[in-house]
């Protein structure tokens, strides 16, 4: 029921772990679905230069996972916003339907971590000034 | 690679000396059993003998016993038949929590052509307690169905002693006995049950078979209607090679049980047994003792279950789980949470069902394998933190 990608992403997860200093952290998804994603980024002068991530979910929630962190590397801030779970599913060759709504969580984990992100630098901003 | 199969809950696979039992219907005897010339006189003494094997092993009479196509057709014509025949007497039906979706369903559609359906807890184990049947009944009550052994956690109910009650009471009771005819004794009188549901294919037997005990005076409306095959009460051209099959499948499971259950429950219990101590943060689902012999039902924490049966299959194993994933729908097993588990635990689960071909090294196999592909799917899991446990357990 999956393509060839979903279970390459599955079987070899890229970027699996966290990253200590991480410049923004975001978590989506919860226990009661049985899909939860955590991605950890850093970024460097407006750019994502690392991205990590655990996921607790089905072989779609874990490859979801893994591609975004793929994408997301050496994209501005403004070019990661524009990443769509739909997005995400595509460049895995597509997700089985039933996949496509709870275990599709990685653009929506990242814009939180992109968020964490702002917040930190707006509240830097805040204290310098 | 050797496959090593371990989902015979989900079915089994037939037997060779069932598909030679078949064969002859399938091939040259093609006679329909309600025709009085000689190809329709041999199809009726095959299926006249089924009927008398069959019903010799569950202690009924041939008259008794209703083919159908299969479990959950049985649980269908228990339920509805006997809820529409009965209507007059009332509308209150008895069930359990943890019950297959075929009765589950099918009283849950009972409920939108008002019958009132009381759905009885079970507790941790997954046991029906016999005094919350009683104490549920009413003036209405006109049924109860309580499985015979559970196909996700393999507890077994107390089904003579809930018998008991209800004979006093004279209130229908049905048992989905789907995973235990073929499997460990399963006799009517015994057990004091009025209708009783089987499956060929959960006993090394065909697909698309199956047949419902009713016992002698039981009232029931049937669910297909046509001719008068099966005494009237389930009308269509009988399946006479998958009957014929079911018969000899039964026979033989009958012929090897006792040895079958000391080996599996053996083999069941050396799994348990090192699951749990292989890796920690594992519960067991289901009873400890009164369980099938073939069934381990496991909970590991912090982890997804198809993820699990992805990697499990990846090493040539073959197995389920009760996680929402796997289900196709976006609940976990409505078993497990009636167990008291939480969600996220529910999703963890993996059950294993052993059968007659499973070996001791299949079992040494999936020892070796398990913890590793736990260990990975924790380490790559949000809710697991190792170094936090290793400080507090």
């Amino acid at each position: 029921m999956y393509s060839e990608k979903v279970m390459d992403h599955f079987t070899n997860p890229r970027n699996v772990g966290e990253i200590p200093d991480a410049d923004g952290v975001g978590t989506e998804g919860n226990a009661v679905c049985g899909d939860i994603m955590k991605l950890w980024i850093k970024v460097e002068d407006g750019r994502i230069v690392d991205a990590r991530f655990k996921t607790f979910g089905c072989g779609a929630a874990i490859a979801t996972s893994s591609m975004i962190t793929e994408l997301v590397k050496g994209k501005t801030i403004e070019e990661a916003l524009q990443i769509s779970n739909t997005a995400v599913a595509e460049a895995l060759d597509g997700l089985p339907p039933v996949k496509m709504h709870c275990s599709n969580l990685a653009a929506d984990a990242l814009r939180k971590a992109i968020d964490d992100y702002l917040a930190k630098q707006k509240g830097a901003e805040d204290n310098n000034g | 690679m050797n496959r090593i199969y371990l989902d015979h809950a989900s079915t089994t696979p037939m037997r060779p000396e069932v598909l030679e039992a078949m064969l002859p219907f399938l091939k040259g005897e093609y006679g329909n059993p309600s025709s009085i010339y000689g190809e329709g006189r041999e199809a009726r003494k095959a299926l006249d003998r089924a009927r008398d094997r069959i019903a010799t092993i569950l202690g009924a009479s041939p008259r008794e016993i209703i083919f159908t196509s299969g479990g959950s057709e049985a649980d269908n014509l228990a339920i509805k038949g006997a809820a529409f025949a009965l209507r007059d007497r009332g509308n209150h039906i008895i069930t359990s929590a943890i019950e297959h979706h075929a009765v589950y369903n099918t009283c849950r559609y009972l409920e939108k052509h008002g019958f009132r359906i009381t759905v009885l807890p079970v507790d941790s184990y997954g046991l029906v307690d016999p005094s919350a049947v009683a104490a549920a009944l009413t003036p209405e009550t006109i049924l109860v169905s309580i499985m015979h052994a559970n196909n996700e956690i393999g507890t077994i109910q107390p089904i003579a002693e809930i018998s008991k009650i209800l004979k006093e009471r004279k209130i229908l009771f049905h048992t989905d006995a789907v995973q235990t005819v073929g499997h460990i004794p399963v006799n009517v009188q015994e057990l004091g049950v009025d209708l009783l549901s089987l499956s060929a294919h959960k006993f090394y037997g065909p697909k698309g078979v199956g047949a419902l005990y009713v016992r002698r005076g039981v009232r029931l409306d049937p669910l297909i209607h046509g001719g008068a095959q099966e005494h009237n009460r389930r009308a269509g051209t009988e399946n006479v090679a998958g009957i014929v099959g079911m018969a000899e499948a039964l026979v033989l499971a009958a012929s090897e049980m006792d040895k079958e259950i000391e080996r599996q429950q053996e083999l069941r219990d050396k799994l348990i047994t090192g699951i749990m101590e292989s890796i920690p943060h594992t519960r067991l689902n289901g009873h400890p003792k009164k369980r099938l012999p073939g069934n381990v039902n496991v909970c590991f924490e912090f982890i997804e279950g198809e993820s699990l049966l992805l990697n499990l299959d990846m090493q040539g194993i073959a197995a389920s789980s009760g996680s929402a994933c796997t289900s196709g729908s976006l609940e976990p097993s409505h078993v497990l949470l009636a167990l008291g588990l939480p969600h996220e635990i529910a999703h963890g689960s993996l059950r294993l069902t052993l059968g007659r071909g499973t070996s001791a090294a299949d079992i040494d196999n999936v020892l070796e394998a398990l913890p590793g592909i736990v260990d990975r799917l924790r380490q790559m899991s949000p809710l697991y933190d190792a170094d936090a446990f290793c400080k507090t357990h």
